[in-house]
């Protein structure tokens, strides 16, 4: 059937709901946390997917074996780099939410987001 | 907060299955359509830049202005840290 | 946080060079080879967050200093920009390969199809890997100490 051969974009909308659940049902700042970064590695699995050819080397002339045909026995090279950039800011942001929770707990003591509502002081 | 609850799983759900039929009726895994500016890449990158890596060659050559940004957030993001925790003594 | 036992401390001692060595490999061979500056990067500064989880964060507070990694990594960023600015100066566009058509230090251009490495070839972007290089090293090591060093007094409570 058509629908076998999709595994890795259906792992995509799975990770991605997996995340958007933990965004929105959870009680506690730092699960909060770790679903927004579940929500980033499965975009940045979607990225890399979508360059892939059936039965394709990595684009590297360094000891290429022989008999590969150069444009089309190759993986398309720009998904890869657009996914590397992403990585880098995932890793950025993860980095500033999480310092964020630990003066939010040493000011309110307490990780529950239904309980911090004051803005001001 | 339950009806807030219940009314956020609903639009997950509303979510979920477009989400889910548009990655079925994407393109069969592996036969992408035609790609003219992975080829172009392909083919000259030893004579333009002079690399023997594809994947470098688009990062730091073709694509250049996408590193420097992401630089800039890097070193911005690290600045963001530092200067939360300046005074943060027992 | 608190220093860990000894055998903990003398097996991080002789895995920290050893880690370096691959990292900095992995850096310098980033275009002949799958690697580059952020892949490099990450390598060695997950090397220096295992010495810190080793000794405790007291002891490598007062060893190295803040200010110290924030000027390595203003000195990778500089170093990134004036590279660029250089292709301008001398190529006529912003970023342009200026060594490459200079026949310069890393001048050689490789014979097309399946070749042996060379580390001679590649243009300006091994140095642009080195200060890619250095930037995230810098830029990693110093958001673990911080917040390493700045939960000691969340412990408790």
């Amino acid at each position: 059937m058509d629908l076998l051969w999709n595994i890795p974009f259906i792992t995509v909308a799975v990770l991605i709901i997996i995340g958007l659940y933990a965004v929105l049902a959870r009680r506690n700042l730092i699960k909060i946390v770790i679903g927004i970064s579940i929500i980033e590695n499965g975009v940045n699995l979607f990225l890399i997917t979508l360059g892939y050819r059936a039965g394709g080397l990595a684009p590297i002339y360094t000891s290429l074996p022989e008999g590969t045909s150069i444009p089309s026995g190759m993986v398309a090279p720009i998904p890869q780099a657009l996914t590397l950039t992403s990585i880098v800011i995932g890793v950025a942001v993860l980095a500033l939410m999480l310092s964020l929770v630990m003066h939010i707990y040493k000011h309110y003591n307490t990780l529950d987001p239904r309980r911090i509502r004051r803005l001001k002081e | 907060m339950d009806k807030r609850t219940i009314i956020s799983l609903l639009a997950l759900v509303v979510v979920a299955v477009f989400l889910a039929m548009s990655m079925i009726m994407l393109h069969q895994f592996g036969e992408p359509e035609r790609m003219p500016m992975d080829d172009y890449i392909i083919t000259n990158t030893q004579s333009e830049t002079g690399t023997n890596n594809g994947v470098t060659a688009v990062v730091f050559d073709y694509r250049g202005f996408d590193t420097l940004g992401e630089a800039t957030i890097l070193f911005a993001a690290v600045a963001g840290v530092v200067a939360l925790f300046r005074g943060f003594k027992k | 946080m608190n220093e860990m036992s000894k055998i903990v401390r003398t097996m991080s001692n002789i895995l920290f060079p050893l880690i370096l060595v691959f990292g900095f490999y992995v850096i310098m061979h980033g275009h002949l080879t799958p690697g580059g500056g952020f892949q490099g990067g990450a390598v060695v500064a997950s090397g220096c967050a295992m010495l810190l989880v080793a000794y405790g964060s007291t002891w490598v507070h007062k060893k190295v200093k803040e200010s110290l990694l924030s000027s390595f990594e203003s000195i990778g960023a500089v170093m990134f920009i004036s590279l660029a600015i250089l292709g301008l100066i001398i190529g006529g566009v912003f970023f342009s390969n200026f060594l490459v058509s200079l026949h310069s230090i890393f001048g050689n251009i490789p014979p097309s199809g399946s070749t042996l490495s060379d580390v001679n070839t590649g243009g300006v972007l091994p140095l642009m890997n080195i200060a890619v290089g250095v930037k995230v090293i810098a830029g990693l090591f110093v958001v673990v100490l911080v917040m390493a060093y700045a939960s000691k007094g969340l412990k408790e409570g």
